[in-house]
This record gives structure tokens, sequence and C-alpha cells, in this order.
């Protein structure tokens, strides 16, 4: 459904994406997974046709990117980070606009239109403005209207960032759904739960560059399983205890330590009694289950700086 | 269909949708769109028309004289209002949504600038509407009305093209305000209220030379029979350059940011 080879893109000096390549196969999830900054946006704007790429080539469908943008146009929905709805309108009136610009059958779009406000339970909204819904009713609207027109491929831009976790069950049950009726989605998130609920295969795009891609289980492979954070009283005994721990991340301020750890009672009690042989005395330790932070750790070697601040 | 129709669908959409924002809150747009002219025009004609009709400089009745002035700046109040509405799409999610549908090229200005338009069209018959029953009456011919009003549409759709423009280049509603300040003030430093002949030098010279002046004047002299001299051809100019200006510029400014 999708073909990407060397897609690169500058904004000015800063090198967005660099020498990227994506295959996403038809009627499958993909996600790609990265912290703020890493290009996600900027992948899924040059993907819809709104940004035009400096190099490499993009393939839709079978559709050129350069060459029939209306093509792509014609099969693809979008919905972004923010939601794209028109607030002074009602719901009613924002899928309408859809269809209008879809230039669907009016009567038949009207039956489309009821049919998703049901099924994404904005039924009792419908003839509100949407001024008067929550964050989570505004997305579930944004992602109704890219469906009006029936599209091949949809683009979820982080489609859960900021929203409170019933909401983000409700959107990944209907994102499951979609997926099941046949649709390609393209699907970007910072977290790591969402992509392995989610997606069948994942790309971990790291300031730019992917550093890795396939499937959830490939990945978690590669992840230690989650760290561990020691935390300690003062510097001198974070310092002894980085050294005789070796591959760890610090944090001076907070006086912690990270290390790799899948929080096995085994892999504890091995941790402690080497501070204990090292006679390093330990304020505090927490056990965390894996997240975007030890997949960056494990596969760029490197903290993802801008989630840790 | 074909591309011609798609376009004409796709803008009578977006018109559709600007007249549907314009709508959704009638009496706060109403209020602020015609709010100040109504002020102008009442303060104007009580606190100064008596003195300057007494006084000889403006030939015949004051409210005649107010009246096509006050017309042409209803329409200013209703450019910030147009320029506010398509920055606000712009700033926001939905552009990135329209820009990801096969919509036809223009269709969203087109429907903003026509949208606003009528809008301004419609501010414009309340305060007509009141400058008559103030006791503004014309002395002009049926063809001579077609003219003034052809005039009006020229004016409020160059206005608008210009509205859009600035709307789609700013990068904010802020950045917005502070350009269009410029158009507020303009027509103050024209011969709306007074005639420039009563002007100082300095001022006449710059009422003389702005486009407001000759568009008043020139659809004063349409609306009360006068005969038409040379500022009408000066006049059309600027509305058209004016027009042009802003409809390239809003074309320019909005694929500065689409690029496909």
């Amino acid at each position: 459904m999708i073909k990407v080879q060397g897609l690169r893109k500058a904004f000015g000096k800063q090198v967005v994406l660099d020498e990227i390549d994506l295959n996403v196969a038809e009627g499958s999830i993909f996600s790609l997974l990265g912290p703020n900054g890493a290009g996600k946006t900027t992948t899924v704007q040059i993907l819809a046709t709104l940004l035009q790429p400096d190099a490499g080539t993009v393939s839709i469908a079978g559709h050129d990117l350069k060459r029939e943008p209306e093509a792509i146009r014609r099969i693809i929905g979008l919905t972004g980070q923010f939601a794209a709805v028109d607030t002074v309108l009602t719901g009613q009136q924002n899928m309408m606009l859809m269809v209008n610009l879809r230039h669907m059958d009016r009567r038949e779009g009207k039956r489309r239109a009821a049919e998703l406000l049901e099924r994404f339970d904005l039924t009792d909204a419908t003839n509100k403005p949407v001024t008067s819904y929550s964050g989570g009713m505004r997305r579930k609207l944004d992602l109704a209207m890219s469906l009006i027109g029936s599209p091949r491929l949809i683009f979820l831009d982080e489609p859960t960032t900021g929203l409170d976790p019933r909401s983000r069950q409700t959107m990944w049950e209907l994102i499951t759904e979609l997926a099941s009726s046949g649709v390609t989605i393209f699907l970007t998130t910072q977290y790591l739960e969402e992509a392995d609920r989610l997606a069948n295969r994942i790309g971990v795009l790291d300031k730019g560059h992917l550093v890795a891609e396939g499937s959830p289980a490939d990945l978690k492979h590669r992840i230690p399983g989650g760290h561990v954070e020691l935390q300690f009283a003062d510097t001198v005994h974070l310092n002894r205890a980085a050294q005789s721990l070796g591959s760890t991340v610090r944090d001076e301020n907070a006086l912690t330590l990270r290390v790799s750890n899948d929080g096995s009672v085994e892999a504890l009690r091995h941790l402690l009694d080497q501070l204990d042989s090292a006679s390093i005395p330990v304020a505090g330790l927490s056990v965390h289950t894996p997240d975007l932070d030890d997949v960056f750790f494990a596969l760029t070697g490197k903290t993802n700086e801008k989630e840790a601040v | 269909m074909n591309s011609l129709t798609y376009s004409i669908a796709d803008s009578l959409t977006m018109l559709r949708r600007t007249l549907t924002h314009i709508l959704s809150n009638p009496i706060v747009t109403l209020l602020t769109t015609i709010g100040t002219p109504v002020i102008l025009l009442l303060l104007m004609y009580n606190l100064f028309g008596s003195v300057i009709q007494s006084n000889g400089a403006t030939s015949g009745s004051y409210i005649n004289y107010l009246t096509p002035g006050l017309l042409l700046i209803t329409g200013i109040y209703s450019v910030g209002w147009a320029a506010l509405r398509i920055n606000t799409d712009m700033t926001q999610g939905i552009i990135a949504r329209f820009r990801s549908m096969s919509i036809s090229r223009g269709a969203v200005l087109n429907g903003h600038v026509i949208g606003s338009s009528v809008g301004t069209l419609i501010s414009m018959t309340v305060i007509f509407v009141l400058a008559y029953l103030m006791g503004f009456r014309s002395a002009a011919n049926p063809v001579e009305l077609l003219a003034a009003l052809g005039l009006i549409i020229l004016y409020v759709l160059a206005i608008m093209w210009l509205a859009i423009a600035v709307g789609v280049w700013g990068k904010s509603p802020d950045v917005v305000n502070s350009v269009l300040y410029i158009v507020y003030i303009l027509p103050f430093f024209s011969s709306a209220f007074v005639p420039t002949t009563s002007m100082t030098p300095i001022v006449a010279w710059i009422a003389t030379n702005q486009p407001f002046t000759p568009i008043i004047d020139t659809l004063r002299a349409l609306l009360t029979g006068a005969p038409l001299d040379e500022r009408a051809v000066v006049a059309l100019a600027w509305c058209l350059g004016i027009g042009l200006v802003g409809f390239i510029g809003s074309r320019l400014a909005y694929n500065r940011s689409a690029r496909l």
C-alpha cells in the first residue's frame, strides 16, 4: 500500500527525515513509534500529500506522490494530532461538509454520516456545536469525518495523545475494528504500549532515522524488558554504583541511576547482590516495565533526551 | 462531473460553510460589523451635520454626503472578521484536512471571499436602511443606481481578497489585526466625512492620494446622480488593483504552506 524509498526532508539546515525506507502492506496496521521531534508528523504530512519531500520516492496504492497527488487524496483519510474539525459547526454539519467535499450522493452521505456517528457513540451530540464537545468526542468526530469517504488508507497522527484512559481505550477499539474491515492504517505514537497493542509492524524513528523496523515481537525481543531505577543518598554513592554496574543512565540532579533489568526476582537479587558486595547503600528502588525510553536505550544506546526532561 | 463543475461545487460547499459561520451567531456578527459604522453615522450626523451643512462645505444635505462613505466604511469593519475566520482555519487543524482531500484548488479561498462578501453586503444594507430613515434620498436614475451597486460589489470583493490574503499570510490573529489596523484608520483621512477642500494641505494630500477618497467620491456621484469625472477611473483602478493584489497574494500565501 505504501512504498517509501530514500525519503529525505530538511527544514532549512535541520534534517528532519534522513533516508527513510518503509513498506506497508495493504490491510495492515503500521505504527511509527518515536518521541516528539523524531519526524513522525513530518512523515505523515509527506505521505498525506501536505508536504513535498526533498528526495526519495513515495508510492501509495501504486500512485506516485509527486505525479499523482490528487489520485492519492481520493483514497486517503487523515486524522491529525489536533482534531481537524470545524468547531463552529455541529457534528452533523461537519459530517455533511465532508460528504459534499467528497462529492458523494447526499442521501447516501447522510445515511453513512448517521451510521458513523452512531458507531462512534456521538448520536446524542449530533446537532450540538463542536465547541461543546470534550477532547475525546472531538477526536472521535475527527476520525468519523476521515472515514466518510470510505478511504482505503488512514493516517492517524498520535490519535490518543492527550486523551484520558477511557477515551484512549475507545479509540483503540475503533482502530482495531477499522483494521478488521480491511482498511490500511498508518499510525504514529509515542507510546510503546499503543504500538504493541495495535500494530502488525512497528518502525522506530529517532531524530529522522529509522532505527528499527519489525513486528512487535521482533522489537520486544531486542528490548531488555524494562529497567530499575536506583536512588542514592549522595553523588559519591551514585558514582561508585555507576562504576560497578557498568552500562547505566545517570541523573545527577535526582541522584538516580537507571539499569536495564527485566524486574524478575532473580534479576533484582543479582543487582542488589552486586551493590551489596561493593557495599554501596541504596536509598530507594523502583521497577519499571518497558517503555519507549527502554526501546530507545536498547536501539540507540542513548536515552531519549526530549522525553527525559 | 468535470473539473470546472467540481470547482464550482467545492466553492459552493465552502461558501455554505462560511455563511453558516457568519449566521451561527447573527446578533454578535451583526453588532460587531455594523456597531462602529452606526455610531459613526449617528455621531457625525448629529454632532457636525448642521455645522457642515450651514457652512456650505457640502452641496445638498449632509446625510446624502455621509452615506456613501459610511457604506464603504462598513465594508472595512467586516474585513477583520473575514481575515480572522480564515486565519483560524489556517492555524488550526482543519486546513490540513482540506488539503489532504481532493478538493479543487482555490475552493477554500473562494468560499471565504464570497461568503464574507455576502455578509458584508448584508451589513451594508442595514446601514443603508438606517441612512434612509435618517433622510438619505437619491436623485440617481436606475442605471446610476445599478452602477453604484456594481461599484460596491467590486469594492467589497477587492477588500475581501485583501482580507483573505492577510488572514492566510498572518501567522497568528495578533499579526492579522496589526496589519489590518492601517486599513481601519485610512477612511478617517478621506472624503468620507468632510470634503478634501476643507482639510489642511497635508491631510488633503493624503486624502486625495489614498484609495478611499476616489472610491467614495465616485460612489457618492453615482448615488446622488451627480456627473462622474476622472476620479471614477482612479476608483476602478484602485478596486481592481487591490483585488488583484489580494487575489494573487492569498494564492501565493496559501500555496506557500501547501507545497504540493
